[in-house]
């Protein structure tokens, strides 16, 4: 087959072809799953040699250091199998390799490469995103299957606490790592008018570390799986099986993929800004991903380190983690919920972009308190990182804290509120129109405002002590993730469908996914609040039989739920892979920079780097000037920042 | 794009009697909302008042409630009256061009921050007053009760039970819980093995239960009745079977009970280790064995 391979010039560019291209046989995921496969035989056979005479590997039978060597080469195999380390090895190897661009490759086999055209790659993150979505929803249906009755199960209680254990570190590691990939991936440089961003390769890069975390994380059900939940509390998670292993390697390989797409992502919107493409004009989706990459960058580290740790006490015996050795079980929860707790803000903070974006297009007015908004994300990340001890009220530790990490948390609901405010300020005297986006980005406030208010709740000492690990607060986190963020999301693919697919997804179908989904998610999780305050703990398998009821209406709801996502899998590839109804170019009279270019966007974004000229939120003057001029004179007269081109 | 707004169209007393109808509406159903979480709900809300602590995370959540429902209302008042009288369509113009309000702004930051420290305070309050609030403390607990602590239980986690000791009879160990009615109680809670924790639902006590960590909790009861205790943190297979009962009886009940058991376990008490506030699994002792951590090797026992 061939395929085009061109070189482009350092700097901001694009795709720019400056060299030749050659044809031959190009790596993709499949021969990437070869070399893994071979590269976790080779890993695996090592660890034996090493450790097989180990005194506790024959005494337990079990030799986590060879599961973990395996996983490290299986690593290095599929990036190997990919090519994604062709360019540094030949680098360090005083070759100067051709650098591959973005020259536009007809048909899907794109999909399954190392590319480094932005908008491939978020194409690549939204199904990847959407794959391990359903993946870890059908899982929670298996928990909800078996919570059908008090006392007769469906699993047993090993498989059940497997199936908790999948369903919640992925959906919180998968879904976390790659919800900046589809928007902040694809959206941002054509946001902020570049034809590129910073880091291509660790863009890239970035993605293909969720597929290998994958496959290692679902691994962990035919080893046994990991009963310590998505939370990994030391010591259980010390005396777990190798299963646990893949738990903490796919942890750590998303956490390289958070810190790499947040490298990209910061540096492409500090540098990369078109010129006029000021801070006050900033789209709020970059504002999103912006906020969560910083937060990412400073927290995800963290997490790196205590899985470190774990491994290290699983595999060579250490005793960081284990008490009566030295070690403290307090060192891994302050490690965890030092990433954990922000991490819940880096869901929060791309949904809240996102919304915000969305809704002054169908509000046809301009969004109300823009520094209020601006305000209330940076606010919401820099306080994040101060409120992690309230998962820890009741863990024995210093108490005299508990008042400040109170206060803390509560005060995160004032930048959290700020939100609220741009919300219903842009709403008042709107003219709004109920397009199926615009019915997501308002549930969004309903369901957010659960989450929120029960937050308060759950951050008051005294009233934690009745809500701390039941239902309770599992009702609250997944108000204000899967209610916010997944809502959120929802809604921007169809908003964007037309941009990324040329296709206008059929309204009908969407307002039946919409309005199924919004009743069933509230049918299941509401009454997740009152199971906990009525004194259901989390993560049981047999529960008091007065619960019972309560129980079977969420189970069914979930199913409601997962019926109505099934809906929307079916819908929309039915759309995308069958009828393709054409949509027109920018049908939602957005003034978006990104819905200018047209359809299909070049591979290098623009022709030229734009210059920017008002805000994109100024609907209902009159007198604004179009967002941009698409085809400047003299870019560099202008005399702002770079914008991407050197 | 549509971009033929005119002022004209979005009038200052236009705004301000839409203004006085969300607010007209939302009084109405806040007003009515509050009494009926105070008074109507509020007597039943969990915990219950089995204890000071459960009678104060009752109060607590009651307070935090009539604060945080007109909240809840007063946006889904103002976002379904939006939706309800904001209506556009492709044809009409576009909706009335403000981009922010110096007094509304200022409004909300101050009743949201006022709002917040108000709950901050009381929650501060509400924690130290009743010793703790009945959440663990640790092996060093600041906040303790204004009373003297009359019965020390001893609250031992393994995978997948609570056993019980009672240093003030003889360090005994059960596995059931009784206590006595006005009587105010030290749980003294550990692990043997991984985190656990001790939630006694209806006593309104919660604490985890971490190997070599004494986590000190205290409840005052003051309602006879049952109680349920469950492991609250996820502690292996069979963390969802780890649960028991206990009860608050009289006095005289539980110091015959505590007798009795006293008596009856005497012979299984001088085999157990000498009761210390944590222990230590044996390298050895599969099987539930444990030793001081002073000794982890049970050398001296």
């Amino acid at each position: 087959m061939a395929i085009k391979t061109t070189s482009f010039a350092s700097g901001g560019d694009g795709g720019r072809a400056v060299a030749g291209e050659k044809k031959g046989f190009r790596l993709n995921a499949f021969t990437g799953l070869i070399a893994g496969g071979l590269g976790y035989l080779f890993g695996h056979w090592m660890g034996n040699a090493i450790a097989g005479g180990y005194q506790q590997v024959i005494g337990s039978g079990q030799n986590d250091i060879a599961i973990l060597l395996g996983f490290i080469f299986g690593t290095i195999g599929w990036f190997l199998g990919l090519g994604i380390l062709n360019y540094p090895l030949k680098k360090m190897a005083g070759i100067e390799p051709p650098l591959e661009g973005y020259e536009f490759e007809p048909g899907v086999m794109k999909y399954f490469r190392f590319t480094l055209d932005n908008k491939v790659v978020g194409i690549q993150y939204l199904f990847g995103m959407l794959f391990y979505f359903f993946t870890a929803g059908l899982l929670a249906l298996g928990i909800r299957t078996e919570l059908l009755s008090p006392t007769n199960h469906i699993w047993g209680p090993a498989t059940y606490l497997e199936i908790v254990g999948e369903h919640g570190t992925m959906m919180m590691m998968m879904m976390t790592s790659v919800v900046m990939g589809p928007f902040g991936n694809y959206l941002v440089p054509l946001m902020i008018g570049s034809k590129r961003v910073a880091f291509p390769r660790l863009e890239a890069a970035a993605f293909w570390f969720t597929p290998a975390a994958y496959i290692i994380l679902l691994s962990a059900l035919w080893q046994g799986g990991f009963q310590s939940g998505w939370t990994g509390y030391a010591p259980l998670s010390i005396q777990q099986g190798v299963g646990q292993d893949a738990y903490l390697f796919s942890f750590a390989l998303l956490g390289f993929s958070m810190i790499t797409s947040s490298i990209n992502m910061t540096a492409t919107i500090i540098n990369y800004r078109a010129p006029g493409m000021r801070w006050s004009r900033l789209p709020m989706i970059a504002w999103g991903m912006i906020t969560v990459a910083f937060t990412m960058l400073l927290s995800v580290p963290i997490l790196i380190d205590g899985l470190y740790v774990m491994g290290l006490d699983r595999s060579v015996q250490t005793a960081m983690l284990y008490a009566g050795h030295g070690g403290s079980s307090f060192l891994w929860e302050n490690l965890f919920w030092f990433f954990g707790h922000p991490e819940v803000y880096l869901l929060a903070l791309p949904g809240f972009g996102l919304t915000m974006e969305i809704l002054p297009v169908f509000a046809r007015k301009p969004l109300f308190g823009y520094r209020t908004a601006v305000t209330g994300m940076v606010g919401v990340a820099v306080l994040s990182f101060f409120v992690w001890q309230h998962h820890l009220f009741q863990s024995g530790m210093n108490p005299d804290m508990r008042p400040l990490f109170m206060l803390t948390t509560e005060l995160i609901s004032i930048p959290t509120g700020f939100i609220y405010l741009v919300g219903l300020g842009t709403l008042w005297r709107a003219r709004m129109r109920f397009d199926v986006p615009m019915l997501f980005m308002l549930a969004v406030f309903f369901n957010f405002l659960f989450g929120g208010i029960t937050g308060v709740y759950v951050s008051d000492v005294p009233v934690n002590v009745t809500v701390h690990g039941s239902y309770f607060v599992m009702a609250h986190f997944h108000y204000t993730i899967m209610g916010q963020l997944i809502f959120a999301v929802m809604g921007a693919i169809y908003y964007y469908a037309p941009l990324y697919f040329g296709v206008k997804l059929n309204e009908k179908w969407g307002k039946i996914h919409f309005w199924t989904m919004f009743i069933a998610f509230n049918s299941t999780f509401l009454p997740l609040f009152a199971l906990g305050l009525l004194g259901m703990p989390r993560r049981v398998f047999e529960y008091a039989a007065r619960l019972q009821h309560l129980n079977q209406w969420v189970t069914v709801s979930s199913y409601v739920l997962g019926l109505s996502l099934a809906f929307f899998v079916v819908t929309f590839v039915w759309q995308l892979a069958v009828t393709r109804p054409k949509s027109p170019l920018n049908p939602w009279q957005s003034r978006g920079l990104e819905w200018q270019v047209g359809y299909p966007i070049p591979p290098g974004n623009f022709d030229k780097i734009p210059v920017i000229l008002s805000g994109p939120y100024e609907y209902g003057d009159p007198n604004a000037l179009p967002v941009a001029d698409l085809t400047p004179a003299e870019p560099s007269a202008v005399g702002v920042s770079s914008g991407g081109e050197i | 794009m549509t971009t033929s707004n005119k002022s004209s169209e979005f009038t200052a007393a236009e705004g301000r009697s839409h203004v006085k109808k969300i607010i007209g509406i939302w009084l109405v159903v806040a007003i009515i909302a509050d009494y009926f979480v105070w008074f109507v709900y509020g007597p039943h809300m969990p915990p219950g008042a089995m204890t000071d602590q459960a009678r104060g995370q009752q109060f607590d959540i009651k307070v935090i409630s009539v604060m945080a429902i007109p909240v809840l209302l007063f946006i889904w008042t103002f976002g379904f009256y939006s939706i309800a009288k904001f209506r556009g369509g492709k044809d009409r113009p576009d909706g009335y061009y403000v981009k922010g309000n110096v007094k509304t702004q200022t409004a909300w930051y101050v009743i949201t921050a006022t709002l917040v420290l108000f709950l901050a305070g009381f929650g501060t309050f509400e924690l130290i007053v009743p010793a703790g609030a009945g959440g663990g403390e640790g092996p060093s607990p600041i906040w303790t009760p204004s009373t003297p602590v009359k019965l020390v239980v001893q609250v031992i986690a393994q995978q997948w039970r609570f056993t019980y000791r009672w240093p003030q009879f003889g360090g005994m160990e059960t596995t059931s819980i009784n206590l006595p009615i006005n009587t105010e109680i030290q749980f003294d809670v550990t692990s043997i093995d991984v985190i656990h924790d001790f939630w006694a639902y209806q006593l309104g006590v919660k604490a985890d239960a971490n190997p070599d960590v004494n986590n000190v909790a205290f409840a005052k009861t003051l309602q006879y009745g049952r109680f349920t205790v469950r492991c609250d943190e996820l502690c292996g297979i069979w963390h969802g079977a780890m649960y028991n009962y206990g009860k608050v009886v009289s006095q005289t009940q539980f110091y015959n009970w505590a007798t009795q058991m006293q008596r009856q376990n005497a012979s299984v008490t001088k085999l157990l280790p000498k009761f210390a506030l944590t222990y230590t699994p044996s390298y050895t002792g599969a099987g539930g064995g444990y030793y001081p951590s002073g000794d982890p090797n049970g050398t001296a026992a």
